[in-house]
């Protein structure tokens, strides 16, 4: 089936069966390999991806269910040149150790911060519980949500929230 | 006009009856304050007492709504939600200021099987004194021992958030004139000692009938309909009785798995709020639990059909792995979904998945799919299913994943693929529903 569907804002249009993931969508089509493979199953976040704004594992969406929706990934946050604020973040507290799951987390992240820029120490372990780091990074993880919350903080302290 | 005075022939009777309501509730609204006693030490309690406590705390699962999300065991400040507003639980660490440090044995037991607190003021029924109140005394003494050794934590619990009005206690001693029937359960010397400890447990300390019997307007639990099924935080507690209807795949055996492990072979998973209880029961003696597992069983089936159970679960309605999916009835009826099925779903529930090779249970099995209510299905999908100790199986949320059709679609899929019940009548309106609600 051909599926049209809204990626990093842009509209992209491939063709598949409706039961391939998402996520092969990504890589093997789009060629946006941030989003990884750990297990298939929805038991790791490393395939963490946006799906209308809320952090789903690309792995277990079929592309048949993503006809004219919104997908975000790694890649549309920001750029090596000008990395995004959570992004930047991570590289300050250099929070990547093989880095295979940190595109996921950065993801799930993201939706975290989006809704909630300013979330307690709580609520960050509570809301990246189904991402998994088998290098156990996630001291430096916390570390790096929390700098970037206090980026968002003071930007908007300035009144500069763009 | 007729209107008018029946509304007034309606009042004036109530006013009435206020009345004599509230003299018959003065008499039992009173209930004394009990003298605070000084902390008494944890080595005063004898250790085989405290262990004792200890399972039996665990068989009442006291921990999981004496927690918060993340908070010191037993130091209380869950939000309880009801559908009367949100309750937070008590601290029952022994601190002197905040928990229960400075309570008697007598005042510990007064709480337990009258709900009233050690002030005098009337404990909310979240605290399932209903069933409590069967606990015999010297149960009580090995809980208060095990409490009263724990470590104190100082901390108190958010002010609940009542409907208006029910935040004035002494309501509540209405409320258990009502429904509050105290007294030891009774014993059938026909039956087995076993047979009667798990009649004990599941009526007193394991309080199943808290959501496993249905609730009626005011909260109290319909006794003419013990374990007929209720409902608990937006998920079906499924009958444990003959009207379940998957009563007669469940034995003994199958349920003593179940409640130790949260998972029975050929059969579901706890899902919701049972995957706390099974946790907490793996911690328990195994004696206890198949007592619980033959009176329950008990309740499902008549005692002739015990034997057979067994054999009834060897063979399933349907054998998912060696059906074609593709010629199946579900595929005909269903034609678009079987590759959303198969994206969505078949990494861990199609023949042959890595999931059905560890020996979790195949949707054949699954009781969700054959209730007559979709509900838990729909929550299954919708929430999930997460094991509380991060063990057992773990299913993710589909909510922000599938959208309400598309959750339909795979649901009566699935009823269809996987049973041979009919299927679920207003599927999409139902998800919607669900989700709204858990979103609240
Ligand atoms: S690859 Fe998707 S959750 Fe592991
Ligand atoms: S950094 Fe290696 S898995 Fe997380």
């Amino acid at each position: 089936m051909t599926v049209s569907l809204i990626v990093n804002g842009q509209r992209r249009t491939v063709s598949a069966t409706p039961d391939t993931p998402l996520l092969y969508v990504l890589r093997d089509d789009l060629e946006l390999n941030a989003a990884k493979y750990g297990c298939g199953l929805g038991q790791c976040g490393a395939c963490t991806v946006h799906l209308d704004g809320k952090a789903v594992f690309s792995c277990l969406t079929p592309i048949g269910a993503t006809q004219e929706r919104q997908v975000t990934t790694l890649e549309g946050l920001g750029t090596q040149a000008q990395p995004g604020i959570l992004q930047q973040a991570f590289i300050d507290e250099q929070a990547a150790q093989c880095g295979y799951c940190i595109a996921g987390m950065i993801m799930r992240a993201q939706s975290l911060l989006d809704r909630n820029p300013a979330p307690s120490d709580a609520e960050i372990r509570r809301h990246m519980q189904p991402n998994l780091c088998r290098c156990g990074t996630h001291h430096r993880i916390i570390r790096a949500i929390k700098r970037a919350s206090a980026v968002l903080g003071s930007q908007n302290g300035k009144g500069d929230a763009s | 006009m007729m209107r008018r005075i029946q509304s007034k022939a309606l009042l004036a009777s109530f006013s009435l009856a206020a009345v004599a309501g509230s003299v018959i509730a003065a008499a039992i609204i009173y209930a004394p304050e009990i003298k605070p006693v000084e902390r008494p030490l944890p080595t005063s309690f004898d250790p085989g007492e405290v262990a004792k406590g200890a399972q039996l705390a665990s068989i009442g699962d006291c921990i999981v709504c004496h927690t918060a999300d993340g908070g010191r065991p037993f130091a209380g400040a869950r939000a309880l939600p009801t559908p009367f507003g949100t309750l937070y639980s008590d601290n029952i660490t022994p601190d002197e200021k905040t928990g229960i440090g400075n309570w008697s044995f007598a005042a510990f037991r007064r709480a337990m099987v009258n709900g009233v607190a050690r002030d005098g003021s009337h404990l909310y029924p979240a605290l399932p004194y209903e069933h409590f109140t069967h606990v015999d005394d010297a149960d009580l003494r090995a809980i208060y021992a095990f409490l009263m050794t724990r470590q104190p934590v100082e901390q108190v619990q958010p002010k609940n958030d009542l409907l208006p009005g029910l935040g004035f206690r002494p309501l509540l001693a209405g409320w258990k004139l009502l429904f509050l029937h105290e007294g030891p359960s009774t014993r059938d010397p026909a039956r087995s000692a076993e047979w009667n400890r798990g009649k004990y447990l599941v009526e007193g300390l394991g309080h199943c009938g808290g959501c496993h019997t249905p609730r009626n307007i005011l909260g109290g639990e319909e006794r003419s309909s013990d374990l007929s099924g209720g409902i608990a935080e937006g998920w079906i507690a499924p009958a444990l009785d003959k009207s379940n209807p998957s009563a007669d795949r469940w034995d003994e055996a199958s349920l003593f798995d179940y409640l130790t492990t949260g998972i029975a072979g050929g059969h579901s998973a706890a899902g919701g709020p049972m995957g706390p209880v099974a946790e907490g029961l793996s911690t328990v003696n195994d004696a206890d639990v198949q007592a619980i597992a033959v009176y329950i069983a008990s309740r499902m089936k008549p005692e002739s059909a015990l034997q057979k159970a067994a054999s009834t679960v060897a063979t399933l309605p349907r054998d998912v792995a060696s059906q074609d999916p593709a010629s199946s009835k579900s595929t005909i009826a269903h034609p678009a979904t079987d590759t959303l099925f198969a994206g969505a779903c078949g990494g861990c529930h199609m023949p042959g998945a890595p999931m059905q090779v560890t020996g979790r249970p195949p949707l054949s099995a699954v009781s969700d799919l054959r209730m007559t209510n979709p509900r838990n299905a729909i929550q299954a999908v919708l929430q999930g299913v997460a094991p509380p100790s991060g063990r057992g199986p773990a299913m993710p949320g589909f909510a922000d994943i599938l959208t309400d059709q598309q959750i339909a679609d795979l649901l009566g899929y699935a009823r269809a693929h996987f049973t041979d019940a009919s299927p679920w009548p207003d599927l999409t309106a139902e998800v919607s529903a669900i989700r709204k609600e858990d979103a609240r």
